[in-house]
């Protein structure tokens, strides 16, 4: 409530004095609800991933993995040396030296040869079933939340007003790239169209591919959906495009917590807690004008 | 305004703090309250039970595993857990070929029965070619020969208080203060009956290796592979495990791995 008040004073010149009008209720209390339920089980299913990962860190391309001929795409491994041993990531043949981190971790002198390292790992130590007691736990909110968004965001209209794709947002395109790759930020009611391509992408891609990778690599589901893994190519094939959304879904978190920090943490994370969000002061018209110049 | 960038600065400060402090306690923070018997793990473990009603209600009884062709038979099986099993009754009846074995098939049945090899392998059959899932994450493609559990089942006949089917193995996976623990598991009478749960004696078109099972396994391809015990002498019929081992119906499950294992 102080900023508000500072900002009011600090308006410049030209901006109405009734600025409060700039704090604006963006974020509707379903959209608040089902962000923080996300940041949750993501971050549950994550690490408890990671641990699954762990049991088999080798990711195949096909219906089997290959253990008499090489479909593997991808392994996490170590392997002793004259230095001793070592931790590696391989992808596609290349092969990394990844020690410390993937393949070969722990505190110095107690290392072991483990894929993801413990403290990227739930539970820390190497435990599969536990792992998939909680990711399977997360996976039911995760999906619950997604559906109850969904439907939420139909009714209120977040999806049509704020999510779906215009002719405008084309059009604005090169802006916002240009916006965005000089951290310039314009602080408005509507999502710009880099944060549609990602919230949508998140949404309505990366999530659903999360889920449907998922069941097709359940046994019991491959009963009621048998054309679901000839469709991905293979169950080994949807574990590995599973492993790769996940890859991108940390990436979006990673831009996303960047964006924010450079947007600003507090009216952000204002919006997202309460749902008031403070827009930039009106710009008048010749302004207007010439910032389109 | 020079205000607002110090509020800005310490929230940047205590954010990366707050999040550096996450990664360097890593989550050994959620460590001890996932043990078995916690409560909040046995809360999550409901997750389980959705996921087994859920799964029910979708595939119903006789929805079939996908089945593959021979051309998908790119490699052997690949055994995993105990691949040879050390136990003299064991090793005993390897020697002579399993002539001397037996399926016991007791508990809640009106004849309780005792087949041999022979005997199992004069029933009609069923031969499929199916892809097996281990919990690890890896699957491998084999065809496999066996009776149906369904015929076995009849022959028995189940009483109706029966709920699951316990299986118990003649190879040791564990010591315990209390002795060696043998392999053991359950599977409820749905998958127990399901057209392709079947008792496998044979791999690939030839008898099941000893690596695999020999002389008999389970195979319940709905299911991951820590759900078809190997090495199979007894097939109890039950109305619950809460008895049994350390009461989660299997030796998996008692070491923390969720009873339904569609998933």
């Amino acid at each position: 409530m102080e900023s508000v008040a500072r900002s009011q004073s600090t308006a410049g010149p030209g901006v109405p004095a009734s600025s409060d009008k700039t704090l604006i209720y963006r974020q509707s209390r379903w959209t608040r609800l089902t962000h923080w339920l996300w940041a949750i089980s993501l971050f549950f299913m994550l690490l408890s991933g990671l641990q699954i990962f762990n049991a088999r860190p080798q990711l195949y391309i096909g219906k089997q993995s290959g253990f008499q001929y090489n479909n593997t795409v991808f392994a996490i491994g170590a392997e002793n040396t004259d230095a001793g041993p070592r931790g590696y990531t391989e992808a596609f043949g290349k092969r990394f030296d990844t020690t410390g981190v993937l393949g070969w971790s722990g505190p110095s002198g107690n290392e072991t040869a483990r894929g993801f390292p413990s403290w990227a790992t739930i539970p820390s130590y190497y435990d599969l079933g536990t792992a998939r007691v909680v990711h399977f736990f997360f996976a039911w909110i995760l999906t619950t939340t997604l559906l109850v968004w969904l439907v939420a965001s139909l009714i209120n209209g977040h999806l049509r007003r704020d999510l779906a794709p215009r002719i405008d947002d084309l059009k604005r395109l090169p802006r916002d790239i240009v916006d965005h790759a000089k951290l310039r930020f314009h602080h408005t009611r509507e999502y710009n169209t880099l944060q549609k391509t990602a919230y949508g992408g998140v949404l309505f891609v990366l999530l659903p591919l999360m889920i449907i990778t998922g069941l097709a690599m359940s046994p019991s589901m491959n009963s009621v959906l048998p054309f679901l893994n000839d469709l991905l190519g293979g169950r080994q094939t949807a574990r590995t495009i599973h492993f790769t959304v996940m890859v991108l879904l940390v990436a979006f978190f990673v831009i996303h917590i960047l964006m924010i920090l450079a947007a600003g943490p507090i009216n952000e994370l204002r919006s997202i807690i309460t749902g008031w969000y403070r827009t930039d002061p009106p710009v008048h018209e010749d302004e207007t004008a010439q910032r389109s110049a | 305004m020079a205000k607002f960038q110090i509020s800005r600065r310490k929230f940047l400060t205590a954010a990366s703090l707050g999040a550096s402090g996450m990664m360097l306690s890593g989550c050994d923070a959620f460590d001890s309250q996932l043990s078995i018997g916690s409560g909040l793990r046995s809360f999550l473990e409901n997750a389980n039970g959705l996921t087994y009603r859920a799964q029910r209600l979708l595939a119903g009884r006789d929805a079939l595993a996908p089945e593959f062709t021979e051309a998908d038979i790119r490699q052997p099986q690949r055994p995993n857990g105990v691949t040879a099993p050390d136990d003299d009754v064991y090793k005993g009846l390897l020697a002579n070929n399993f002539a001397d074995w037996r399926l016991e098939v007791s508990g809640l049945v009106e004849k309780p029965l005792s087949l041999s090899r022979e005997q199992l392998m004069n029933m009609p059959s069923r031969t499929q070619i199916t892809r097996h899932d281990c919990v690890e994450g890896w699957s491998c493609i084999a065809k496999w020969t066996g009776t149906p559990l369904s015929l076995v089942l009849d022959q028995a006949v189940v009483k109706p208080q029966a709920r699951y089917v316990m299986f118990h193995c003649l190879d040791t996976i564990d010591r315990s203060l209390s002795g060696d623990i043998k392999y053991y598991g359950t599977i409820d009478l749905i998958d127990a009956r399901h057209p392709q749960t079947i008792l496998a004696y044979g791999l690939n078109g030839k008898p099941l290796p000893v690596e695999n099972g020999a002389p008999l396994r389970v195979r319940v391809e709905r299911q991951l592979g820590y759900k078809m015990p190997k090495y199979l002498y007894k097939i109890e019929l039950v109305d619950g495990f809460a008895n049994v081992g350390g009461g989660r119906g299997g030796y998996w499950e008692d070491n923390g791995y969720d009873w339904y294992g569609g998933i």
